[in-house]
């Protein structure tokens, strides 16, 4: 790999700049494995410890979690489209598709919310348990890294509609492509581990 | 590989597939089937990695040969997996350990083991 540009392959991987760029996104998901696996043994630990709240086995829906499973799961795929539609050299393609991921990840976020404020309702906040917290500070971050998604989706939006597909704007959409499949790796986890679990136990 | 070109992403069209369906395996497997609970959550975690790795290879390109597979630092993925793995599974050895919450009476071995200590812990009076 030279500094100068390839003139063959992928936009994003053509400068060497754009690899390392690529390289350190990928460390940087290596760095948000371990913050969610402390996040994740905590809850673990405090599995059970409800107090005097409500249990999760008395809250969690199978229809609404289901739901906001399939609407990650779908923006995931919708997202693979978006990257592939830009390697085609379509940013017409890339953009309906992002689009599309950007309302699905919306819709998710809209039932997660409308999920914590119904446990709220119920008696279980933050503060009502060691275990309720625990799944509030999981979920919750889950939740804030997909609103940050979210929001970087729509700059960048912003950004191809003035600059066009550069390898400079296509190494930018590779990495939140990245970004949003990682959030649906960690919602996999949280779906089996915390939802499942929960209504099995 | 040059599956950037064609019209139809197969690769994500069977990744998605797949994810669905073992989505609704899982689902089913935990609220479905008659499996004993421990037979369930390590059924249903070995289908969460499944997945996982389904992400990883068809959508997040981990092999891709127009990087000549430069753009994935190996050692630090795996560097990453494995803290995460001794956290999760440190932290449930040392603090959960031979401690069940079970709330209401499913029949597993280990109940019978510590009967005693179980009416003692049971419900609502843990973790105060």
């Amino acid at each position: 790999m030279s500094s100068e540009e390839l003139k063959t392959g992928p936009l994003e991987y053509r400068t060497q700049e754009g690899q390392m760029t690529i390289m350190g996104f990928w460390i940087f998901l290596a760095a948000e494995i371990v913050l969610f696996s402390t996040l994740f043994a905590t809850y673990a630990v405090l599995f059970g410890r409800t107090a005097d709240a409500t249990p999760p086995a008395e809250l969690f829906e199978p229809g609404i979690v289901l739901i906001m499973t399939f609407l990650l799961l779908t923006s995931s795929f919708t997202c693979g489209l978006a990257i592939h539609e830009m390697r085609r050299g379509s940013v017409k393609g890339l953009r309906i598709w992002m689009i599309i991921t950007l309302l699905l990840g919306l819709g998710f976020l809209g039932f997660e919310i409308y999920e914590f404020v119904h446990y709220a309702h119920e008696g279980a906040t933050l503060q009502s348990s060691a275990y309720w917290s625990a799944f509030f500070t999981l979920a919750g971050t889950h939740g804030l890294h997909v609103t940050l998604g979210i929001g970087w989706v729509i700059l960048l939006l912003i950004q191809v509609t003035q600059r066009g597909l550069t390898p400079r704007t296509s190494r930018k959409f590779f990495v939140i492509g990245l970004y949003w499949h990682f959030l649906d790796v960690v919602w996999i986890f949280i779906f089996t581990s915390v939802y499942l679990i929960g209504m099995v136990v | 590989m040059a599956g950037h070109n064609k019209r139809i992403p197969t690769q994500h069209v069977v990744g998605f597939v797949l994810s669905i369906a073992l989505t609704l395996l899982a689902t089913w497997a935990a609220l479905g089937s008659n499996l004993s609970t421990m037979w369930i959550i390590s059924g249903i975690m070995i289908l969460a990695v499944i997945q996982a790795g389904i992400q990883l290879f068809m959508f997040m390109h981990v092999v891709e040969f127009e990087s000549q597979n430069g753009h994935v630092p190996w050692n630090m993925m795996f560097h990453g997996a494995v803290l995460a793995a001794i956290i999760v599974a440190g932290s449930l050895f040392t603090m959960s350990f031979g401690f069940t919450h079970n709330h209401d009476g499913d029949h597993q071995h280990e109940q019978h083991e510590n009967d005693g200590q179980e009416q003692h812990d049971n419900g609502e009076h843990e973790g105060h």
